[in-house]
């Protein structure tokens, strides 16, 4: 338990930020990262002791994060909040940068989830590619191929600029 | 020149995840191929703001449900609950069967001794004692047809005692409900306004028995029988200490008096 302790409680600000990230839901997030904390603490003896504690914490995160996608997507589309970053953040960030976060979090949530888990992990987490896979129990060039597409769509995304919506795919076609 | 340059060397570039001899290589490729070089300095710039715009969350205090350290704890408790609950249920079922077997016969499931007596005069104490609106039902006045009322549903003969010259003044009284069916209520009052009461009811169990004393909560009391009459004197913890010479007095009364 002393081991438990000093390995996966400096890793909570991660865990709630890639959880956050991904559900863009703060208390919902919260919640999950407390449900994958209870599993960390009822299952940690089961855990490979040559294994990294973080993949191993993050991928339970990942896992329940994954159902509960589902669950939202079952109960109906994502309705796309107005200001994301009130969605993910407590206080609004710093006014300068406000705009431009503003801009790459709108973004960021209409990627698809894989890509979005991908990009949260290896950009954001500093998951080395390696781990990503595991977290994400895909193979490395999985990760890879779904990294690259993640970051180019992003990018599209971005430049596409708001009020057109990338995840319907829907444009509207001038009609003469 | 060694391998080709592929997307992956150019997003382990992104990620600062290149060997130096390879992300030398790939810089050199970077330099002849602009437009390449262009698109991936975008991806980087990206990286950089999804860093620094979800940094703060990470910043955050943790909390409190998020406690490791709170989260093993209430963990230990739960796990410790369980068996205790399993635990505990076996023994109440071996306590209920050897209980309903030393009470055959009994058949009731109220106290009905001078212990229950000693509670329900506690409970009745509790919410009339404190009742500023209308403590009692029948006003001091009035005496002779509390008597009548009380008298009537306890099938008994009564009496009030005049506790005056221990600072209680009666106030006058009631029939509340109890466990064991109606009893009668006394209630009196010093001059600060600090309360006493006496509940009274027939006794089916504990006919007589010698005063003692009870508590239950913040209300104190000594609780007695004389010829299957059970009573109890009741007061706050404020005036606990004066309750015997008290209650000594009013069983004196009724003793000279029914």
């Amino acid at each position: 338990m002393q081991d438990m302790m000093a390995l996966v409680e400096p890793l909570i600000p991660s865990l709630r930020r890639y959880a956050r990230s991904l559900l863009r839901d703060q208390a919902g997030a919260d919640d999950l990262v407390q449900d994958c904390l209870e599993r960390v603490i009822s299952r940690w003896h089961q855990r490979r002791a040559d294994g990294d504690a973080r993949t191993w914490v993050f991928t339970i995160l990942h896992n329940l994060a994954l159902n509960r996608l589902k669950q939202k997507t079952r109960r109906g589309p994502h309705i796309p909040v107005e200001d994301v970053s009130e969605a993910l953040f407590a206080t609004a960030p710093a006014q300068e940068d406000h705009l431009h976060h503003r801009a790459v979090l709108a973004a960021l949530t209409k990627l698809p989830d894989d890509q979005r888990s991908v990009l949260l992990l290896v950009s954001v987490e500093d998951l080395s590619y390696a781990e990503a896979a595991a977290v994400l129990g895909v193979p490395l060039g999985t990760v890879m191929s779904r990294l690259s597409r993640a970051r180019h769509r992003l990018a599209e995304i971005i430049e596409e600029g708001p009020g057109r919506s990338a995840t319907t795919g829907a444009t509207l076609r001038r009609v003469k | 020149m060694s391998r080709p340059i592929s997307e992956d060397d150019l997003n382990a570039y992104i990620d600062n995840a290149l060997p130096s001899a390879r992300r030398l290589e790939v810089e050199a490729y970077l330099e002849r191929n602009p437009d390449v070089a262009a698109r991936y300095a975008v991806f980087g710039v990206q990286r950089e703001a999804l860093r620094s715009a979800l940094g703060p969350i990470a910043a955050e205090p943790v909390p409190p449900q998020l406690n490791l350290t709170h989260l093993v704890a209430s963990r230990r408790r739960r796990d410790w609950g369980g068996w205790r609950a399993a635990a505990a249920a076996c023994l109440l079922l071996l306590v209920g069967g050897a209980s309903g077997w030393m009470l055959r016969g009994v058949g009731t499931e109220h106290g009905v001794g001078i212990n229950a007596l000693a509670q329900e005069a506690s409970y009745a104490y509790a919410v009339f004692g404190s009742d500023r609106g209308r403590p009692v039902e029948i006003a001091a006045a009035d005496s002779a047809a509390l008597v009548r009322w009380v008298e009537n549903r306890l099938s008994r003969q009564i009496a009030v005692p005049d506790l005056a010259a221990a600072g209680y003044q009666f106030m006058g009284g009631r029939v509340v409900a109890t466990g064991n069916g109606p009893a009668g209520l006394l209630m009196y009052d010093d001059a600060k306004g600090g309360r006493i009461a006496i509940l009274m009811r027939p006794m089916v169990q504990d006919q007589n028995a010698s005063m003692a004393e009870h508590r239950e909560g913040d209300v104190f009391g000594y609780a007695w029988a004389d010829n299957g009459m059970g009573y109890s004197l009741v007061g706050g913890s404020d005036n606990a200490s004066l309750l015997h010479p008290v209650a000594d007095e009013a069983r004196r009364q009724f003793r000279a008096r029914t």
